[in-house]
């Protein structure tokens, strides 16, 4: 049992929960994920490990509400526990090398692509941040986003705040006005990070991306996470999760990332109709 | 008095037609009449070929004679003299091939049950006696086994005998390894693992799940941070195998380790009760001829498929799959397609529409004894098919290897040890899956023990020489 010792709600779908592991926040590095179960009839999720600290012995994800097992995790309060909590799983990400990088979070993403500004940052590289919402009410992380990059920019779909676009279209006016990456990191939805690859690879500027798709065990044992990347079938949970954004198959992990679609929203329908009293399941 | 009867007293089974829609038990095990009439059928030979067949030496004649004389409690003291998981091997060794195999009454007819007459015994003595388990003082040294499969079990179970304090580390949320996550339930009831379970812990044994050592810990960590004396990796083989033809990433193509892992560890057969949903499709393939090609398509059947097929390249004769488990797949209607070779995957709308597949004959044996499949010329056909199953084997999982950089291993993954189980890193033992590549049960148990006996000469010397 792990227990929650912090809970933050950044607004009403994006939730942060610090969680007691000791054992993973010693051995934990930027860009590792976790697998949790919140509970006996629960499923194991992947999250990407949003920040560590191996002196307190807490891990913390951030997550959004989704479907049954996000909304169950959304249900816990501080000091309630998580049943299930394994990591720190994958490879760690590489910095070495980057000196001007434009880190870009989409959505959910910016949870993870956060750290990984901050470490490059860190490391004293320039970074430009740029994060992109559905609309102002999604947006998170503001502050921390200028707090560790040279400039930062918002985009949101109905142009609510910030830039009204995509992140992409940040990019490209970036690019196209003198800005000069050795890297683009790119973590978010499928469909943004082949977004971002796609424009990056006119440029021949080193994209990295990092996949959370299905799996169950996080270790290799399964192959439900496989994704092809440059031809080859790679295990995102030990292979990855991060890869070379050129050559992921992206049509390929967007397909699959829908697999279980109708069953997931199955069992969130199941679970919301047993929360409120009209199932007995 | 001798029974003569030429066959094994028959094993009590569920109807093929019932229980191809149900995840209980097919066989439902001897009464207490049934064993030992078939006890009676053992000649009690001299040269006991049976125990030389038995990869743990199963005292097999004398647990028998003790079943015979309807004295089940010492039977089950006899078998566990030297396996202690009698339950589960009696249901999942393949003793056809091994002391089953050399019984001299194979010769004319039926060999002895002797797996039956195990399973009974244990299920005897599970039922009925209730087991008083007294922890062994403890010696105050620290051994660590790395999960809590047949190997881990085996070697942990030995060590704590001794007064070891063990620690079992395991990655997955519950222990058991392959008993747990691969066997399903119809063949092998969790709750026999769990009890076996509960019986190590009840000898001391702490396991520790949600543990991925190598990531979580280093096998070095574990020795110079935490104090263990002596570390097991019993990791097994867990890492599935692929065709690496086109169309296997498709949507409905799953390894049968997802697949089994998603009925058996997350009871997705239970969706929406339980959260882990699982495709089962109306035409299924399964590809591949061992046990876990049969636990894949029975499960694939009592999920609703309404026509599920085996997929092997070589004969009947060469599968490596328990002959019970053959027989027992093929009455529940599970479609065979021997000397069958698929080539690629056909899809449409990103799902599985098809498998393409040629013809195979047998040529000479090849190294492994079996005669060598080669593709027929033009024999290309399609087996119209919504899911595929990949079970075409497992090999040792690299995370540890990969974390372990003075530990020895094969090109192929197997870690290399001695008959003892010493790796190359002193102080490091490993057996069962990930030294041998996916065997089975007993072979894993056998390893966890005797290293068991390697370990505690270890500490014995660690500990002089301090």
């Amino acid at each position: 049992m792990y227990k929650i010792i912090k809970k933050h709600a950044f607004n009403a779908q994006v939730i942060l929960m610090e969680v007691e592991a000791p054992r993973i926040a010693k051995s934990a590095k930027p860009g590792q994920f976790i697998m949790l179960r919140v509970d006996e009839q629960g499923e194991r999720i992947p999250l990407t490990i949003a920040d560590y600290n191996a002196q307190a012995g807490t891990v913390t994800i951030i997550f959004q509400i989704v479907g049954k097992t996000t909304t169950a995790l959304s249900n816990l309060s501080q000091g309630d526990f998580i049943l299930d909590f394994v990591g720190p799983l994958g490879t760690s990400s590489d910095f070495e090398g980057i000196k001007n990088a434009a880190v870009i979070g989409g959505g959910l993403g910016l949870a993870i692509a956060y750290p990984q500004a901050k470490a490059l940052h860190e490391r004293g590289a320039s970074v430009d941040f740029i994060a992109g919402f559905r609309n102002k009410d999604l947006i998170f992380l503001r502050d921390e986003m200028k707090s560790v990059s040279a400039r930062s920019f918002i985009t949101t779909d109905d142009g609510s705040a910030g830039v009204k676009g995509f992140v992409t279209d940040v990019l490209k006016s970036l690019i196209e006005k003198g800005a000069k990456y050795d890297t683009v990191i790119a973590i978010g939805p499928l469909v943004m990070m082949k977004a971002v690859s796609e424009l990056t690879r006119e440029y021949g500027i080193k994209t990295t991306v990092s996949l959370n798709p299905i799996m169950i065990d996080g270790t290799g044992m399964c192959g439900g996470c496989r994704v092809t990347v440059g031809g080859q079938t790679k295990f995102a949970c030990v292979d990855g999760p991060e890869f070379d954004g050129h050559l992921v198959d992206f049509d390929e992990a967007i397909a699959r990332s829908a697999m279980y679609k109708k069953d997931e929203a199955h069992s969130a329908k199941q679970h919301k109709c047993k929360m409120e009293g009209r199932l007995d399941v | 008095m001798f029974n003569l009867d030429p066959k094994k007293t028959e094993m009590p089974v569920q109807a093929p037609g019932e229980r191809n829609k149900n995840f209980k038990e097919v066989a439902t095990g001897y009464t207490e009449e049934m064993a030992m009439s078939e006890a009676r059928r053992c000649l009690a030979c001299k040269h006991r070929p049976c125990v030389a067949g038995c990869p743990v030496s199963v005292n097999i004649p004398d647990f028998i004679k003790e079943v015979e004389k309807g004295n089940f409690e010492r039977a089950y003291e006899i078998i566990t003299d030297t396996n202690s998981l009698p339950a589960v091997c009696g249901r999942v060794c393949p003793q056809e091939s091994q002391c089953e195999k050399v019984c001299v009454r194979a010769i004319k007819g039926e060999s002895v049950g002797i797996g039956r007459l195990e399973r009974f015994v244990a299920d005897w003595y599970m039922k009925n006696i209730e087991e008083k388990i007294e922890k062994p003082a403890l010696n105050g040294i620290k051994m660590a086994v790395i999960g809590s499969g047949p190997a881990g079990l085996a070697c942990a179970g030995d060590l704590a005998k001794l007064g070891y304090d063990v620690t079992i580390f395991e990655a997955f949320h519950v222990a058991g390894g392959v008993l747990m996550y691969g066997i399903p339930q119809f063949r092998l009831p969790k709750e026999i693992v769990r009890k076996e379970i509960d019986r190590l812990k009840k000898l001391g044994v702490k396991i520790e799940t949600n543990s991925v050592v190598g990531k979580m810990i280093s096998i070095d960590a574990l020795i110079s941070e935490e104090g263990f004396k002596a570390v097991f990796i019993g990791t097994g083989a867990g890492l599935p195998s692929f065709m690496k033809i086109p169309g296997e990433n498709l949507c409905g193509v799953y390894s049968a380790n997802e697949f089994l892992t998603r009925i058996n560890l997350m009871n997705a057969y239970k969706f929406p009760k339980y959260d882990t949903p699982i495709k089962v499709g109306k035409r299924v393939a399964v590809v591949g001829g061992g046990n876990v090609a049969m636990d894949a398509a029975r499960c694939a059947k009592r999920l609703g498929a309404d026509e599920v097929y085996i997929i092997y390249r070589r004969g009947e004769e060469e599968m490596p799959a328990r002959l019970e488990e053959i027989h027992h797949a093929k009455e529940e209607g599970i479609i065979f397609k021997i000397l069958t070779n698929p080539t690629r995957i056909m899809g449409k709308d990103n799902w599985v529409s098809g498998i393409e597949c040629v013809k195979m004959e047998l040529g000479k044996p090849d190294e492994s004894g079996r005669r060598r499949p080669s593709a027929v010329e033009g024999s290309e056909f399609v087996i119209d098919a919504d899911e595929v199953i990949m079970a075409i084997g497992q090999s040792p999982n690299p995370l540890i290897k990969s974390t372990t950089p003075d530990l020895k291993t094969h090109n192929w993954g197997g870690i290399i040890t001695d008959d003892a189980g010493r790796t190359s890193k002193p102080g490091v033992f490993a057996g069962g899956d990930a030294v041998t590549g996916a065997a089975t049960v007993i072979l894993a148990m056998g390893a966890g023990k005797a290293a068991a006996a390697a370990m505690d000469e270890y500490a014995a010397l660690k500990t002089d020489n301090k």
